[in-house]
């Protein structure tokens, strides 16, 4: 539950925000990081940005939730 | 790390306080890498592990109740309680699984005439997301939301633990989104008070055999330090503004922990000036410690003091198809993880 997810601000307007991670988008609030500008990677928890994050750490990331959801889709699935 | 069991001659013990570090060790094979005298405890830093069972029943019995929407993180509706889960109670139209406090505000919007309980666990990661979720409600007035606040400290847990439940954790790998919010600095009361090396890495096989490296290069010395090599994400300080919205909207109280029991300001509690918010006083409803499953040895497993598969029921009443525990029901569970991933392995 508390793995944060990097993904990229591509809409902002006061602290709410659209978010890309992976070519998947959704709503998130900067209310936690007021210094977020259009164009950032954030790291996404709970629908908050939680802190500014860089490219590379972003996609070592991304890489770790592929395999985690890998992970979690095989055989004896657990939900949550 | 071959020198650090070389100079201490006997078992290393290493906790890591995080579900995802634990996932992460299991899908990567680390504990097979590791010298033998190097064991790997998964301690209580899943949050719906660490959830006590009496906040389960509440909820549930919150479910049966016409009047109310549960809005919940997904990996609460399994958990099992008095008288089934989330998932199979019969009023489980009730529940309703959010991504965020934002979404459980929103249903809030959309339904004038449920009331709306948020499931509000998790430590300091999600905790200010409730806190501006419960900000926005005060400003707007939206009276029909209120939350059960099942959220929790870290800190305090390893110091209960070090204190009481298992002196024998030798040092800790300390979680890494947690640390975002609260600093790695937070961490100095178990270094400067218990002595153990504290190291906060991030979630790659990498960071976390570093995070051990550096954790074993520490006791080898016989000095304890603070330190984060999760530097990309993690600071000193933390994050200040969300930490200043925790404070503003919850203030610390003793509470419960499944396998620690009561713990010393490790709950955060909405302020008086929040309380109209605050489900159990919505409800007029008093938490009391409730019975754990029989046979269930969930507790242990989260205090580091046995491995799941020393518990009777695992693997055979108690699996991830159906689950006894929370450790077995959450994916990032110590059970579950072991399930998946140890069974087959030599023991450690």
């Amino acid at each position: 539950m508390c793995l944060a997810i990097p993904a990229r601000i591509v809409e902002l307007e006061k602290d709410n925000a659209v978010v890309d991670a992976m070519g998947n988008r959704w709503r998130a609030k900067t209310t936690l990081l007021p210094e977020a500008k259009l164009g950032d990677l954030v790291l996404i928890h709970a629908g908050f940005a939680i802190s500014l994050v860089d490219e590379e750490e972003a996609k070592k990331t991304w890489q770790l939730i592929a395999e985690i959801i890998d992970f979690e889709e095989t055989p004896n699935k657990v939900s949550g | 790390m071959n020198a650090a069991c070389k100079t201490l001659g006997r078992q290393i013990n290493i906790m890591e306080v995080c579900g995802t570090h634990t996932v992460s060790i299991f899908r990567n094979g680390i504990r097979s890498t590791l010298p033998e005298r190097i064991k790997l405890l998964s301690g209580p830093g899943c949050p719906v592990c660490v959830t006590d069972q009496s906040y389960i029943d509440i909820v549930l019995q919150l479910a049966d109740r016409d009047d109310c929407l549960i809005a919940t993180y997904g990996d609460m509706i399994r958990v099992p309680g008095n008288g089934g889960s989330l998932e199979t109670k019969q009023s489980s139209v009730n529940v309703k699984i959010v991504l965020s406090s934002e979404d459980a505000l929103q249903l809030a919007k959309d339904n004038p005439d449920k009331t709306i309980v948020f499931v509000a666990v998790g430590f300091e990661t999600t905790a200010p997301a409730t806190a501006v979720a419960v900000q926005e409600a005060e400003t707007k007035s939206i009276d029909n939301f209120c939350i059960l606040s099942g959220h929790k400290l870290v800190v305090p847990a390893m110091a209960a633990l070090l204190s009481g439940k298992n002196h024998n954790i030798d040092a800790f790998l300390c979680p890494g989104h947690v640390s975002v919010i609260i600093g790695f600095g937070a961490f100095a009361e178990i270094v400067e008070d218990f002595g153990r090396p504290c190291v906060v890495a991030g979630f790659e096989p990498m960071q976390i055999i570093e995070g051990l490296g550096e954790i074993c290069r520490q006791l080898s010395t016989g000095k304890a330090e603070l330190k984060s090599i999760y530097t990309a994400v993690v600071t000193e300080q933390g994050n200040t503004t969300a930490q200043k919205i925790i404070a503003e909207c919850f203030e610390p109280a003793d509470g419960y922990w499944r396998g620690l029991g009561k713990i010393e300001k490790s709950t955060l509690k909405l302020k008086d000036k929040y309380s109209r918010f605050d489900a159990l006083r919505r409800f007029n409803i008093t938490e009391t410690p409730a019975e754990e499953e029989k046979g269930c040895r969930c507790g242990e497993v989260l205090c580091g003091l046995i491995e799941p598969p020393e518990c009777k029921l695992f693997g055979k009443s108690c699996t991830p198809e159906t689950p006894v525990g929370p450790c077995m029901v959450s994916s990032e569970g110590a059970c579950a993880a072991w399930f998946k991933y140890g069974r087959e392995r030599k023991h450690r």
